[in-house]
């Protein structure tokens, strides 16, 4: 180990960085693909059906049929889009979502450590502030198509995704005073004697719920709202650049949960002191909790009216998220 | 806004949704790996048609077209024709020459198997018949007819649940009908091509 830390140590940052991005990106990509068939799988068994096995054994090549099959589609561009803005939009979705993987702790970060690429103090605010540009690639994408479902689907998309983001923020507001400090890896520390999740469980609440609306996710797919959107906001979009949304999408789904599992399940902490597994496992064993989660959410309710869910965004979830916060502000201020 | 409350605070009638979905995903799914398994249909099953023969090898059919009268789709086609000293086909006065069924009018209601007084026509179980042509859904004597080396071919009545073992030999020859031609080939597509230009004169 001594031996890979000073090889660690003689590598110029820059390389090292960009290998770990590298793998990263390598990593993300294939957790991606393998969420989509884990969704399409449990969806399956939810709905009585064995779901795709036809493709290598359990149909575990399925990723790869659907990466060439995505590959090999036609690139259209509708005469009445905007062709700069309309190509350049689900690039926007995708660099955000993935940006925010550079600052992701998924083990206790060590100096010179092989995870995580940067330990930012401002963490969970660098995360929000990228993950939020990610509404510029949905709304964008949907008006330069030059077509009225995709406009809609992406009026929607900026409202909602707005809209949501209040509530969220205001609930993570709640972990950041508790901890006392915005670094990620300081509020996974500051959860080694009790996750977040039970002081703050209205704020978890919240903050699951929005995350699932954040990320425009089944019951709150009104963006896409297949059955009156036609697809929402990427209904012109096909081949690579339809995939490009929909690896943002999943990766999104990923990077919340991997949110969720750093503000309130403790991160790498190893529940009921299991240390002998290592946090790194225990870190993606809750991210899947969250995954399956989603995916259990998306076969069982059905999508949000609109208005419902302007109103149940503005009129609930907000008002709970700030009497939480001020709550806990209270709690904190009183005790010391 | 009352009813909006009581629908979207109902959190117990969500979580009952979570606990319906969640016991499905163990439950056993009713879904037939289908080219890879096949579905076991009841003997009587109305699928492909076969023409049947004795034992002795003659054909049962006698060429009456009572089949063809009975065929609520009109997708049967029997010209007849004598049997000679020199070449007996069926045990009967006349045999078919020519017999055709278009098996994408076909209603697979099976009334042809009853009006048949001989029991020469019959429906099997088989149901795969997809092809790339129009054309060769015309199923003429060469597909319908038990090859003389598959035996007698078994009537419905006689047939062990499910798909019988000697089934299928006969679909499995290749069709002697032009199909690249289509409907022009057979003698039903002659026909249907006069009535086309007699609507159309």
């Amino acid at each position: 180990m001594s031996g890979l830390a000073a090889t660690l140590n003689a590598t110029p940052l820059w390389l090292l960085t960009l290998i770990k991005s590298a793998l990263l990106l390598f990593v993300v990509i294939t957790t991606f693909a393998y969420a989509m068939l884990f969704e399409r799988k449990i969806m399956g068994w939810m709905q009585l059906r064995p779901g795709p096995n036809r493709v290598g054994p359990w149909g575990l090549l399925q990723p790869a049929a659907d990466a060439v099959k995505m590959l090999f589609k036609e690139d259209l561009t509708p005469s009445t889009a905007d062709p700069l803005i309309y190509k350049l939009a689900p690039f926007i979705s995708l660099v955000s979502a993935f940006g925010a993987y550079a600052i992701i702790p998924f083990t206790e970060p060590v100096p010179g450590d092989l995870w995580s690429i940067g330990n930012v103090n401002a963490g969970i605010l660098f995360i929000f502030a990228l993950t939020a540009l990610g509404v510029y690639g949905v709304s964008l994408g949907g008006w330069a198509s030059g077509s009225k479902y995709p406009l809609l689907g992406s009026i929607r998309a900026t409202a909602q995704m707005i809209s949501y983001e209040l509530a969220m923020t205001m609930s993570v507001i709640g972990v950041v005073i508790v901890a006392g400090t915005t670094s990620l890896a300081g509020i996974v520390h500051a959860q080694h004697k009790v996750w977040f999740v039970i002081p703050q469980l209205i704020g978890f609440t919240i903050y699951f719920i929005t995350a699932v609306a954040e990320t425009n996710r089944a019951p709150f797919d009104l963006v896409e709202a297949d059955a009156e959107l036609v697809a929402g906001f990427h209904t012109e979009y096909s081949g690579l650049r339809f995939g490009l949304f929909f690896i943002a999408e999943y990766v999104n789904m990923l990077t919340v949960s991997c949110i969720a599992t750093l503000l309130f399940f403790g991160g790498w902490d190893a529940p009921f002191g299991l240390t002998l597994v290592p946090g790194l496992v225990w870190f993606i064993l809750k991210v899947l909790l969250f995954i399956f989660l989603y995916i259990w959410l998306r076969a069982t309710l059905p999508r949000f009216r609109y208005d419902r869910l302007m109103a149940f965004g503005w009129k609930v979830l907000l008002p709970i998220a700030t009497l939480n916060l001020v709550a806990t502000a209270l709690v904190v201020a009183v005790k010391g | 806004m009352a009813r909006m409350h009581k629908n979207l605070y109902n959190v117990g009638a969500i979580l009952r949704g979570l606990a319906t979905t969640f016991s499905f995903m163990f439950k056993r799914k009713p879904t037939i790996g289908y080219p890879s398994i096949k579905k076991q249909h009841a003997p009587r099953f109305h699928g492909l048609h076969e023409l049947r023969r004795y034992a002795d090898g003659k054909e049962r059919c006698i060429g009456c077209e009572l089949c063809a009268i009975a065929c609520p789709a009109n997708a049967i086609t029997v010209i007849g024709a004598e049997n000679t000293p020199q070449d007996r086909r069926s045990p009967g006065e006349r045999y078919a020459a020519r017999y055709e069924i278009d098996e994408l009018r076909c209603i697979f209601c099976g009334m042809c198997e009853e009006a048949c007084p001989t029991d020469a026509i019959v429906l099997t179980p088989r149901f795969e018949m997809s092809d790339y042509r129009r054309g060769s859904f015309i199923y003429a004597k060469d597909r319908l007819l038990v090859p003389p080396e598959a035996g007698v071919g078994v009537a419905p009545d006689e047939r062990p649940n499910g798909i019988p073992s000697d089934l299928g030999q006969v679909a499995d020859v290749k069709s002697t009908v032009d199909v690249t031609k289509g409907y022009a080939a057979t003698h039903r597509g002659e026909i249907l091509k006069t009535e086309r230009r007699g609507l159309a004169g």
